[in-house]
């Protein structure tokens, strides 16, 4: 009864105040399981926050930690976007080696994804991004021929397409 | 709506209001000090008594207490023992324990106390004091993160943060401990708080709207499990700790008369379903009778009720019961499907449900054909007793089991209640102490707890004055927290206790006797202390029993005295507990069954 494990998207809606994000956290990984992403941030309500989170899980624990979360007293409503339709967006910062003479280069190749310079520097540049995680990969590799001195991400926040009521 | 509110104060797992005079306490509207909020709080609430330990950072909601008439503290010996002392008022009671621990050590010593409420599901409000507001994670003196610590072990904690949520968080606290399924909720409060000034409003109604249990189940689901049942031909109710925390044993039991169906209990249940009802097998599993796991493990249709398919009922889940479907009820939708699948879930509270299902299946008119299989249990009875004399027991030693059957005789099982410590003599105790009520029969399920059953026997004296406590203990056991005597002795609260004194960490030289080639390591305690001088300097009565023509005569001595009694039951450390069904495996393969009164079957080769 081996399940497969998969790529799991889940929105929970807490309560926005001090330790609600350790309990939910802690639930998963309490069971052993890596958290991929995850982002936090007030919504339309000030007194509630939503979670993204994304995780690696067979189905059977799955529905395990939706049920645990569920139960936990902070937790309002748990979306689950594994199979349904829905946006996914992460921004992301990559900070690329470019000396003067390559510089224009990676300018191109970040205006080819609509991507922004941020922050310039001798020899390096800033590039903020934003997108499907397709879209990222193809931005990190055509930046890794230049050298990628960080990468910092914010953690994916998702949504259900259409007017599904999350 | 008048109607719901009736039916939901029915249920012990549904009231959610406060047992006592909630907004209609005589302080409500007055303005006071944040100490004095907390203890008109639970005052408010309907508390009778709190269990716990005084410091530095509780010390001003000790000294707002010392006014109170109405709240009785009792001085515990260590906070462990305060926490276990509330489990097991709650046990007895159905209401909500309190406990009282300060901070950083205090609060430590509360875990294994809370979580054991936890694994049981009882409800519980354990209270910490926290250094101030602006000393918190400083690692100023005797801080500990209580709340961190204890977070998956609590069904909810707090941090207050202010003063004025005081009342606020009390009602809250109750609430959530004792609703839905029950549990421990943890409330931490830094002490500046209760220095602070606050106008004292107590109020009747929570309002968490993230916290909503289900409590009445799925007319669809219960006509499907209605139908299922009027099928079945080897049906048994598979009986656990949640209709005791429902108040659901009257329904859970007509439900098997009038369907005649088999029960099995889990040690949780014990009591739920009398005793003396037939149909009732008793104690499933790890060590349950050959004729109860079998009835479990044969059966087409298993009605689990508040129940959830731990492995110490079911051994090997993947050989367990092939041929049953199941009807899972409970409250708590964590439990569908977690260990095994339901065909049928029904989440709701259990007393409601089973109350909706025997109306649906007075109206499909059901009378499953259940009686070749009763028969066929009935045989297996009689072959496979729990105990018989063909075991060949030394007729000049103690027999445990024996013994546990005479304390039974003795007892009346509707004014007694029975606390067990942690290991074989809790399996005798449960394998041969009849119950006739819920309530009666307390033991640490889940966790396992050594140390749980005396001082849980204590809380019981408090919360029913009027019954005979009797704790069963081990001599491991009972050393971790007999400086709960002194408790039992000061309060004038007579608790009985039966130290079963093999020398021995007994489970574990059992295993170690059966598995490990009798390797004993760790297992052998020799005998120290002397327990009958130790009871003797506490301020108990006690006497050694060594000899089997002793033991009902002591026991009566025991249950006729006035105060606080030990016997120090003296056995073999060879004894071991029977049936046991090897770890890890199903439920079939078992050592040690009675044969058709040929002694115990084991097979050789005990080392795995
Ligand atoms: C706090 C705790 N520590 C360790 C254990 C493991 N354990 C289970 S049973 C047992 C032996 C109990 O000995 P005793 O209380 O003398 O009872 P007996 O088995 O001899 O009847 C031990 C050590 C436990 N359950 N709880």
């Amino acid at each position: 009864m081996i399940d497969q494990v998969g790529r799991h998207v889940l929105l929970v809606l807490v309560e926005n105040r001090p330790g609600v994000l350790l309990r939910v956290v802690s639930l998963i990984s309490r069971r052993g399981f890596n958290i991929e992403s995850l982002s936090v941030g007030p919504t339309e309500d000030p007194t509630r926050s939503r979670i993204t989170i994304i995780t690696d899980v067979d189905d059977e624990s799955w529905e395990q930690i939706t049920k645990q979360l569920n139960k936990l007293i902070v937790v309002h409503k748990i979306t689950d976007l594994t199979n349904e339709p829905s946006i996914e967006r992460e921004l992301v910062l990559f900070k690329v080696n470019a000396p003067a003479e390559k510089r224009s280069e990676v300018i191109e190749i970040a205006n080819l994804f609509r991507a922004s310079i941020v922050d310039v520097g001798k020899s390096s540049l800033t590039i903020e991004a934003t997108g499907s995680q397709d879209k990222m990969e193809g931005l990190e590799d055509l930046l890794r021929a230049y050298g990628i001195k960080e990468i910092t991400r914010t953690g994916k926040i998702a949504t259900a397409r259409n007017s599904k009521d999350v | 709506m008048a109607d719901e509110k009736k039916q939901q104060k029915g249920t012990v797992a549904i009231a959610g209001a406060p047992r006592g005079l909630g907004s209609k306490n005589p302080k409500q509207g007055q303005t006071m000090t944040g100490a004095q909020a907390l203890i008109a709080s639970l005052e408010a609430e309907g508390v009778e008594v709190i269990f716990g330990y005084p410091g530095g950072q509780t010390i001003k909601m000790y000294d707002a207490l010392y006014d109170s008439t109405q709240l009785r503290h009792v001085l515990a010996r260590h906070e462990q023992g305060a926490v276990h002392e509330a489990d097991g008022y709650a046990r007895a009671t159905g209401r909500v324990g309190v406990a009282f621990a300060t901070s950083g050590p205090g609060a430590t010593n509360t875990v294994t106390g809370i979580a054991t409420a936890y694994m049981d599901s009882i409800p519980l409000v354990v209270i910490t004091g926290q250094v101030p507001r602006a000393m918190v994670g400083s690692d100023s003196f005797q801080e500990s993160d209580i709340v961190g610590m204890t977070m998956s072990v609590v069904k909810h904690s707090y941090l207050m943060q202010s003063s004025e949520n005081i009342a606020r968080t009390v009602r809250e606290a109750f609430h959530i401990a004792k609703t839905g399924r029950p549990g421990p909720v943890l409330i931490d409060v830094p002490s500046d708080l209760l220095d602070e000034e606050v106008l004292f409003e107590y109020p009747d109604d929570v309002n968490i709207p993230s916290y909503r249990p289900t409590y009445r189940g799925n007319v669809k689901q219960t006509k499907a499990a209605a139908r299922l049942i009027a099928d079945a031909k080897r049906p048994v109710l598979y009986v656990g700790g949640g209709v005791v925390s429902s108040g659901a044993s009257a329904e859970v039991t007509e439900l098997a008369r009038s369907m005649r169906i088999p029960v099995v209990t889990t040690l949780m249940a014990k009591g739920a379903v009398p005793s003396s009802e037939p149909l009732n097998l008793g104690l499933a599993g790890m060590h349950g009778s050959r004729y109860a796991s079998w009835a479990l493990d044969k059966s087409d249709l298993i009605i689990a009720c508040g129940a959830r398919f731990s492995d110490r009922v079911t051994g090997d889940i993947n050989s367990f019961a092939p041929e049953a479907k199941v009807i899972h009820i409970d409250i708590d939708p964590v439990e569908i499907d977690k260990v095994r699948e339901a065909q049928v879930p029904i989440v709701g509270d259990v007393k409601r449900v089973v109350t909706s299902l025997t109306l649906e299946l007075e109206k499909i008119d059901a009378h499953p054909d259940t009686q070749a299989w009763i028969e066929l249990i009935g045989e297996w009875r009689k072959q496979f007793p729990l105990y018989d004399e063909s075991v060949g027991d030394l007729p000049d030693e103690v027999v445990p089991e024996i013994a546990m059957m005479k304390l039974s005789e003795l007892l009346d099982p509707e004014a007694s209640i029975v606390v067990t410590e942690v290991g074989q003599h809790q399996m005798w105790a449960a394998q041969f102490i009849e119950r006739e009520l819920p309530r009666t029969f307390l033991s640490s399920g889940g966790l396992g707890t050594m140390g749980f059953g005396f001082p849980a026997a204590v809380g019981a004296a408090f919360g029913c004055p009027d019954k005979t406590i009797v704790c069963i203990a081990g001599d491991g056991s009972f050393q971790m927290n007999m400086q709960e005597m002194a408790t039992a002795a000061i309060n004038d609260v007579p608790v009985k206790v039966v130290i079963v004194d093999n020398r021995a960490l007994g489970m574990v030289r059992q295993w170690q006797t059966l598995f490990y080639n009798k390797r004993y390591s760790a297992s052998e305690l020799d005998s120290v202390p002397d327990f009958v001088k130790i009871a003797d300097a506490y301020g108990w009565k006690a006497e050694r029993v060594e000899r089997p023509e002793d033991v009902v005569p002591a026991i009566k001595r025991m249950l006729s005295d006035e105060g606080s009694y030990l016997i120090d039951l003296v056995i073999s450390r060879d004894q071991n507990v029977y049936p046991m069904v090897r770890p890890g495996k199903g439920l079939d393969d078992v050592i040690g069954v009675i044969d058709s009164g040929e002694g115990r079957t084991m097979e050789e080769g005990g080392a795995r």
